[in-house]
């Protein structure tokens, strides 16, 4: 398997020193988690119209560099949870802290600057129709101001590894679900983010494959990236070594973990 | 913007109505901005050509005292500060006037035809100041004044003027009007991709952005279909104004000034849609988180 790092570290290399300080495991863990708290949720609560609350007395922090899952049954609130976290919602009542600064009541034209820093692998793949496959994963780094020249090799390299070089110029209608879901994990993780939100990354792919992307969002973890990702899938649970879980049911937080706690306690593998 | 970021939205320009619809205002507004302007130069010529000017009669019957008192009449409006030149129409002139009315040889017989002499005034200068002058030299003299029968006719004008440039306010209006329409829709269309552009970042005037192009494109589209639309329509009513050999009508066609100021229009349209499309792109994005 081509190694994902240089991929991922060839944009922005910043945070690219972590995977040499940190290594796999709790030693690697205790590198990342130095620089505090990414995430922070304080009572918050969230409604839709006039309804019942979704998501209810959500209080929780993630750490910088922390890998997390977000399980719960279908209707526990998972997804809205995860848009609260990529800026797609804003809560109906409670405290959030993102990167330091509250978003609930920041200035509407301060948000695209802190969206550039997430990256989102959507349930439903919101990939762009009439764009192709390397038009979709070249869209945040468009956004971002990235030049054409710049693009070019990191987008290419990237479709390679998640195993669509071939279909670069192929548009989403023409890709299998499997492929689909594919871009947009690559379009999710290529302006390699601060914070990577992932509903159900892995929901249409084979085993084989879920196996390689979820390498791929560890290997963008080891780079410094916090990961949260929503999923049922217990044995997808299992391939990581090191995580954190956050259990939702019915719009509440359950603690089995111990992640709902300040500091969140490390999950045994 | 690059070529990638304009594939943002798909392409199809000329698939939708606006393009069309915009043509036919741009047709219509060329038409009426043509119009104004045409008004415009018939009126000034008029103006400067009539408006400004008395024709005195010397109707006195008898050919000798005719003479004297329109010799008179010449020396006094000469002498006359209000009056820049003067001039009394020839025989053979005169003869041109009558001859619709009397035939040829007209002039020739016993019928008494009055001495007319055709001054022109200083700017500013009114007529009747001209009276009682003239008629001390002159008792038979009877002076028409030009700009008091011409008045009715240039407020006709220039009524026609204003209603012209109304027409192409309001062409304006409905320009903008469609625009904002097509934007909408627009919007609605493509709400999805506007969702993942904002949720990777995308700033509102990012997105405008893309469709300020695109409605600039077809505002572009249509006003040079309907520019040359008009001014096709425009060169054909020109010969056949031509053709009538009319001094009022010929006034009307466009000096190569008029064809440049309608020549912008469609400039103006695709600056105009531009900015009507910002403006509802931006506030309906406002209006989203």
């Amino acid at each position: 398997m081509q190694a994902i790092a240089p991929l991922l570290s060839g944009l922005r290399p910043r945070a690219a020193h972590a995977i040499e300080a940190g290594g796999r495991g709790p030693e690697r863990r205790r590198v990342l988690s130095t620089s505090g708290t990414i995430v922070q949720f304080d009572n918050v609560g969230l409604r839709y119209g006039t309804g019942a609350e979704t998501l209810s007395d959500l209080s929780f922090s993630l750490r910088h560099g922390g890998f997390y899952f977000l399980t719960g049954p279908s209707g526990a609130g998972k997804t809205s949870l995860l848009k609260l976290l990529y800026l797609a919602q804003r809560p109906s009542r409670g405290l959030i802290k993102l990167f330091g600064e509250d978003i609930v009541t920041m200035p509407r034209k301060r948000l695209p600057g802190f969206r550039r820093r997430i990256g989102v692998v959507f349930q439903d793949f919101r990939l762009v129709t009439h764009l192709s496959a390397f038009d979709n994963v070249a869209l945040p780094l468009r956004v971002g101001g990235v030049d054409e020249k710049d693009l070019q090799g990191p987008v290419s390299e990237m479709l390679a590894w998640v195993g669509l070089g071939h279909r670069a110029s192929a548009r989403p209608a023409t890709l299998s679900g499997g492929e689909q879901q594919r871009v947009a994990i690559a379009r999710a993780v290529i302006a390699r983010p601060e914070l990577l939100v992932a509903d159900e990354p892995t929901g249409n792919v084979d085993p084989e494959m879920a196996k390689r992307l979820l390498h791929l969002f560890d290997s963008l973890n080891k780079l410094g990236t916090t990961v949260v990702v929503a999923t049922h899938d217990l044995h997808l649970i299992s391939s990581i070594g090191s995580f954190e879980m956050l259990r939702l049911d019915r719009g509440t937080l359950l603690d089995p973990t111990g992640a709902l706690r300040h500091p969140p306690r490390r999950a045994e593998a | 913007m690059g070529a990638a970021d304009r594939r943002l939205l798909p392409e199809g320009r000329l698939a939708g109505p606006m393009p069309w619809v915009i043509a036919i205002m741009m047709f219509l507004t060329v038409l009426a901005a043509a119009a104004g302007l045409g008004l415009g130069g018939a009126a000034s010529s008029l103006g400067a050509g009539l408006g400004n000017r008395v024709t005195v009669q010397i109707l006195e019957p008898n050919p000798d005292r005719r003479e004297v008192e329109a010799a008179r009449a010449l020396d006094r409006l000469r002498a006359l500060p209000e009056v820049e030149s003067v001039r009394r129409l020839p025989p053979d002139e005169m003869a041109a006037l009558l001859e619709p009315w009397l035939g040829a040889g007209g002039m020739e017989g016993d019928l008494p035809i009055p001495a007319m002499i055709d001054a022109q005034l200083i700017p500013g200068a009114r007529a009747d100041n001209l009276s009682p002058s003239v008629t001390a030299a002159a008792p038979s003299a009877r002076i028409d004044d030009n700009g008091q029968w011409l008045a009715p006719l240039g407020r006709l004008i220039s009524a026609l003027k204003y209603l012209a440039l109304g027409l192409v306010a309001l062409m304006i209006g409905a320009t903008a009007a469609t625009v904002v329409l097509a934007a909408r829709a627009a919007l609605d269309t493509h709400r999805g991709t506007i969702e993942v552009l904002h949720l990777m970042g995308a700033t509102d005037v990012q997105v405008a952005r893309l469709f300020q192009r695109r409605i600039a494109l077809d505002a572009l589209f249509g006003g040079l279909v309907g520019f040359g639309a008009a001014a096709l329509a425009l060169v054909l009513i020109g010969q056949r104004i031509g053709a009538l050999g009319s001094d009022l009508l010929g006034s009307a066609n466009l000096p190569a000034t008029s064809w440049l100021a309608l020549a912008l229009l469609p400039v103006l349209g695709v600056g105009l849609a531009m900015l009507v499309a910002r403006g509802t792109i931006l506030r309906a994005l406002g209006r989203m988180l």
